[in-house]
């Protein structure tokens, strides 16, 4: 393992300025919202005052002057009333019954957008009130459930034999709280078709949503990325919905319809982070060796199922952490309750189960008198162990590693000591946990999806196709990065091309940390396809063998003698041939095999790994955590761009330290959300967090380009149980829920 | 109605509740200040008025009639990055971007109000301003690189 240094050669490794930097700190950068299409009206939605209900009737105010006010009820859509995604349960607008507060019943649209507020305020919808389920633990209706077992015969007799420590970890909403809303714009077309531009992660999820929807076929569809405001998961599958009503809009008006949602209705109707409620109880011998897990963990997947089996899938992968275990039975089931959605949050599942088996650990440790790193230390996970689906780990493991350097650059020990001796008001603390996180589609997802993407050569350079969204992590700078060394191009000559279903092959959606590593390495084989293609034409051309053309530095070259720049062969390639376009399939690797129905194998080609070290001082007459330091150590495989990794490690870290102290939604009794605004749903200010200390390790995944692995999630899976190991070294309490919220910390140091 | 708006006097029509905010998007074309919220709570419609660091969401426009007006826009100079730009550049301080037009401003105002730029008096400077992607860690360095450059 190495740190990152710079590479000599090449634009991989560097950290040149992000492509898209220069339009976004002037300005120009132009989000749907600056966008403005001729004729445009303006979108509304007519929601359920309800959680759970009978429609009886839609009431428009016979007084108020409907005529320029388009108006859009499911008895209006052409195609299939639903949101296609993993099941067809959710309908695209409520026709009969509603299952949470603020579903979509009806649409309006207006050029005028007071009057279309003023419209809104006429519409009234009569429901007959049903009893709504809140309690997750209290739902019957489970949308799916997974067992995972390891060794199970021998779970009895471990339990018995060494000592049983037992827990429940809880864990609620978390609002991504990207700062764009969710906005599209929908224009209608000539061929009855429709053309999408909007603020999202997964293009096609829209395409074919809408193809559904609107009974349209494969070409009267095509959907544009715009410029978009952070995403989060929370951009994943919501704007299917948004796009469909504003798609539902235009067509029947005739026009361009915008939608643009308010904060407040963001936040009240979109998907959050689901909560969980997770049971552990563990056998564990005297000198801290881990033997036996058993865990029951319960999601709340909201009204419907969304992508809940992913989440809970992914969840339960994770749930037995970055540790070692003989025996193993863990149970999760997701569930529905009258509540929105829940759906994607960067983490997928990950951060529940996280935050449940790392605040277990600290239990442990402390049941058994053992300093919590060492705890970990010796349980890690390495080289040719197993994990609870029976996946031996073969490389790229770096548990005891980052565990290591953010003890060393936290100065865990020294403080570990010097603060279990502090007194008074101010009381100081350190925690440390550590977490893992598997890249890509799970099992065989990445298989099943098939995702394409490729090269074509330009007159200068070449450009990159795909449907990979580029929303803030900086997509479009290190495909160019991976292309250009690919190609022996200049990182300039490579371009990205704009994010079409109607002209891209389908990489797949832009989640799962499968960006760089599963997109990224099809785009990099493409590339070196290309590379090998214009170097046999370049051999023609100047009459020399083509096993010893190469390209660097955007020049063609051969025994040391500079040919032709690489432009120029574009361009007589290009003259000569029409076109050179490249289309590569992701290539499983084909020793990863995963079975989807015993849930047995390797159930990700490969894992990052992050250890974080927090630091807090609890005040005991407010309550209230300041967080003091911060440290991370991940291990990313290889950072092709060191800055904009460490941007996704420090954004993710936030986040979940938001997550830790700051973030808690309030319902009341009828399953309405009370928060709902940037007022009352803190998220952390810069005054919030400390000074981070943030190293990048790079352990190379052999099948990933460049040795890359997935980062994106994993930084939001460790933050939050260290600042419960913190808090819990600091006042001797461990408050297993989180957000630790004054009034929390207070019961738990008064109890 | 009056502004001077990057330095350029500017007259228009609007009614006078009409949000800052929205007369500069719509009335004047400037598209670089966005809204995040609309509640004065995120900070991406910060402008300054007569150098005065405000949420141009929470401004009625007859508020400002006659004031001076700067905008992400007027900070570049002559088409050229300013400094403090450069360095969101180099340090990575932008991600999705969508906060990165206030922040610009805010740290603009910053840099000229001379205090010296210490992890406390930056992160109080930006303190009005959300950001969801970064987690403040590179804006900073970039405001402070910013700062080490101008003295
Ligand atoms: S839009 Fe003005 S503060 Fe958020
Ligand atoms: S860069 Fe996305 S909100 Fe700041």
């Amino acid at each position: 393992m190495k740190h990152i240094e710079l590479e000599q050669q090449g634009a991989v490794g560097r950290s040149p300025p992000r492509k898209d930097g220069a339009d976004k700190v002037t300005g120009r950068a132009r989000y749907l919202d600056d966008l403005n299409f001729p004729g445009q009206l303006w979108g509304r939605t007519v929601r359920s005052h309800v959680a759970h209900g009978r429609i009886r009737e839609i009431v428009w105010d016979a007084a108020f002057d409907w005529t320029d006010v388009v108006r859009v009820t499911a008895a209006d859509i052409p195609g299939e009333n639903v949101v296609h995604l993993i099941e067809d349960d959710q309908p695209m607008l409520a026709a009969d019954v509603v299952r949470h507060r603020e579903e979509p019943i009806a649409l309006l649209a207006c050029a005028d957008r007071e009057k279309l507020e003023e419209a809104l305020a006429h519409v009234r919808v009569e429901i007959e009130e049903l009893e709504p389920v809140l309690d997750p633990l209290r739902s019957t209706v489970v949308f799916k459930s997974y067992r995972i077992e390891q060794a199970p015969q021998g779970l009895a007799q471990a339990f018995a034999d060494a000592r049983v420590i037992e827990g429940t970890y809880r864990v609620g909403h978390q609002e991504q709280m990207y700062i764009e809303p969710q906005a599209v714009a929908a224009i209608p077309r000539e061929d009855g078709g429709i053309t999408i531009y909007g603020s999202m992660q997964c293009p096609f999820y829209v395409h074919r949503a809408l193809q559904r929807l609107l009974r349209l076929d494969d070409s009267q569809v095509a959907v544009i990325q715009v410029v978009t405001g952070g995403g989060f998961g929370g951009k994943e599958d919501y704007p299917s919905v948004i796009s469909g009503h504003a798609a539902l809009l235009a067509r029947k008006a005739r026009r361009p319809v915008k939608m643009i949602y308010k904060r407040e209705e963001d936040v009240a109707a979109t998907t959050k982070r689901h909560p969980a409620v997770m049971k552990y109880r563990t056998a564990v011998e005297a000198d801290g060796t881990l033997v036996a897990l058993e865990a029951e963990i319960v999601m709340d997947g909201g009204a419907y199922v969304t992508l809940s089996p992913v989440v809970a899938s992914r969840g339960v992968l994770h749930a037995g952490g970055a540790y070692r275990w003989r025996h193993a039975r863990i149970d999760c089931r997701v569930v529905q309750t009258h509540t929105p959605p829940n759906g994607a949050f960067r983490g997928f599942g990950v951060p529940q189960t996280m935050f449940a088996i790392e605040s277990h650990m600290e239990r442990v440790a402390v049941a058994l008198g053992i300093d919590p790193l060492e705890l970990r230390r010796k349980n890690a996970l390495q080289i040719g162990d197993e994990l609870p689906t029976g996946q031996k780990l073969t490389s790229s493991v770096s548990a005891r590693e980052v565990l290591d350097v953010v003890a060393a650059r936290s100065d865990y020990a020294r403080k570990r000591k010097e603060y279990g001796r502090s007194v008074g008001e101010k009381r100081r603390g350190i925690g440390i946990s550590l977490a893992f996180h598997g890249a890509g589609f799970t099992g065989t997802g990445e298989v099943k999806l098939k995702p394409r993407a490729g090269v074509e050569l330009t007159d200068r350079g070449a450009r990159v196709l795909s449907v990979s969204t580029d929303i803030g992590q900086g997509t479009i700078t290190v495909f160019s990065q991976m292309a250009a060394d690919a190609l022996g191009l200049a990182l300039d000559d490579v371009e990205v091309a704009e994010n079409d279903t109607s002209k891209m092959p389908d990489s797949g959606p832009t989640v799962a940390s499968r960006t760089t590593m599963v997109v990224g390495g099809t785009i990099t084989r493409a590339a070196a396809a290309m590379a090998r293609i214009l170097q046999g034409y370049v051999a023609q051309v100047h009459d020399v063998p083509a096993a010893e053309v190469s390209c660097a530095g955007g020049i063609f070259s051969a025994r040391g003698r500079a040919l032709a720049p690489f432009a120029a062969i574009a361009k007589r390639y290009l003259q000569e041939r029409g076109s050179l376009r490249i289309i590569e399939n992701y290539r499983h690797p084909p020793e990863i095999r995963f079975d989807d129905a015993t849930y047995r194998g390797d159930a990700y080609p490969c894992y990052g790994w992050a250890a974080t070290a927090v630091e807090v001082e609890v005040d005991l007459d407010t309550y209230e955590i300041s967080l003091l330091d911060v440290s991370t150590a991940t291990d990313v495989g290889r950072a092709i761009h060191p800055v904009l990794a460490e941007g996704q490690v420090e954004g993710g870290t936030v986040q979940a330290l938001g997550y830790a102290l700051l973030e808690e939604h309030v319902w009341d009794q009828r399953g309405r959300l009370l928060n709902t605004r940037m007022q009352n749903y803190v998220i952390p200010t810069a005054l919030d967090v400390p000074r981070m200390h943030t190293t990048l390790l790079e352990n190379p995944y052999p099948s990933g380009p460049y040795g890359a692995k997935g980062l994106g999630e994993l930084p939001m899976d460790g933050p939050a149980p260290a600042v419960v190991g913190a808090v819990l070294h600091a006042t001797g309490k461990l408050i297993p829920e989180i957000p630790l919220s004054p009034d929390r910390v207070m019961r738990a140091v008064l109890s | 109605m009056k502004l001077t708006v990057n330095g350029v006097p500017r007259s228009f029509e609007a009614p006078p509740l009409k949000r800052l905010l929205d007369v500069l998007r719509e009335d004047l074309g400037l598209t670089g200040t966005k809204e995040g919220c609309g509640e004065g709570e995120c900070g991406a419609c910060s402008v300054l008025i007569d150098g005065e660091l405000v949420n141009s969401c929470l401004v009625a426009v007859c508020q400002a009639d006659g004031c001076s007006v700067l905008t992400v826009e007027g900070v570049a100079r002559n088409g050229d990055l300013a400094p403090v730009q450069k360095c969101f550049l180099d340090r990575g301080g932008a991600q999705c971007g969508i906060c990165t037009p206030g922040m610009i401003v805010a740290a603009h105002r910053f840099l000229e109000c001379g205090l010296p730029a210490t992890n406390e008096n930056v992160r109080e400077a930006i303190a009005g301003n959300l950001c969801r992607c970064t987690g403040y860690a590179k804006i900073v360095e970039a405001i402070q690189l910013a700062a080490g450059q101008r003295s």
